[in-house]
């Protein structure tokens, strides 16, 4: 019995997460940079225009992407605030407010690299649309969450309020994925995310996949680094420190 | 080259997107570097204190 939860209880001690995630974070930067940076090339130099949109078209190599970050942040968020209130764990606390602040500012790339992209197709920079709605209430999510955590000065209760405000916000999640389905909406619907074919040509599209795997890893690299230093200041009487230090 | 940067007129819609996207990219590790290092700088000052307490 003891045996079968030693897992579940190494990934709740915060010497063991703070060394991993000092170990993994190379293993995820490296190869997020070189996806990135082959993305940008693939995107930017071999695919072929759009036969709609022509160049223009390119914005959604970075917009798509940061997009997806918005999302998935918040629901690696979500489940690490939902953890650490029903076990109680302090490291998935930790790791949830690690999320909020990358989330945060991908949302903000997501909207104005989406403004930039609406004006020369839409002829207008923002409508009031679900999709678009949506995002922006993620983004006031990020933010409340942010600004609870930090209106609040005894730690067990910024992480307690803040989860429960974070697990209330994944009511947003279906409603950003599938808004452009349930409404009537400017926005298009999913080229890439879905479960048929994706609908573009594999010049177009093999860069795309690189830079959405480039920007998970990337965020992966970004939130370990975060979460270190937020077991550093939580644990900041700890003996274990001594030895992680020196 | 300049074909390339003009983007066939979607240069002032594209490049901005492409700027925000990598200052975000880029800002974002450093946030985290920073956050990391004063964290560390932080709790090794004390345990400097403390060990210095602890001398007679």
């Amino acid at each position: 019995m003891g045996t079968n939860w030693a897992w579940f209880h190494r990934f709740g001690s915060p010497p063991h997460v703070y060394r991993l995630a000092g170990l993994l974070t190379p293993w995820f930067a490296w190869p997020a940079g070189l996806a990135i940076v082959a993305a940008l090339y693939g995107g930017l130099v071999l695919a072929p225009p759009d036969y709609q949109q022509g160049e223009g078209f390119r914005i959604i190599y970075v917009h798509a992407p940061s997009a997806w970050l918005s999302v998935m942040i918040y629901s690696v968020m979500a489940t690490a605030a939902g953890i650490g209130l029903i076990w109680r764990m302090k490291v998935a606390h930790a790791a949830a407010a690690s999320c909020a602040g990358i989330g945060a500012w991908f949302t903000v790339v997501s909207l104005v690299t989406g403004m930039l992209w609406g004006k020369p197709m839409w002829g207008t920079y923002w409508v009031w649309d679900p999709r678009l709605t949506a995002q922006l209430v993620l983004l006031f999510l990020y933010l409340g969450y942010m600004g609870l955590r930090s209106g609040i000065d005894d730690l067990g209760r910024a992480d307690r309020a803040s989860a429960v405000l974070a697990l209330v916000g994944v009511v947003n999640i279906p409603i950003i994925r599938y808004s452009v389905e349930w409404w009537n909406s400017i926005h298009q619907a999913p080229s890439v995310m879905k479960m048929e074919k994706p609908s573009m040509p594999m010049e177009m599209l093999v860069p795309l996949l690189l830079m959405f795997l480039g920007f998970t890893l990337y965020f992966a690299a970004v939130m370990l680094v975060r979460l270190r230093a937020e077991i550093l200041r939580r644990e900041r009487n700890a003996s274990w420190i001594r030895e992680a230090l020196r | 080259m300049s074909e390339f940067f003009a983007m066939d007129g979607y240069a002032a819609f594209l490049w901005p997107s492409y700027l925000i996207t990598f200052v975000a990219i880029i800002a974002n590790i450093v946030v985290a570097r920073r956050a990391h290092e004063r964290a560390r700088t932080e709790a090794l000052r004390r345990l400097d204190r403390d060990s210095a307490e602890a001398q007679p």
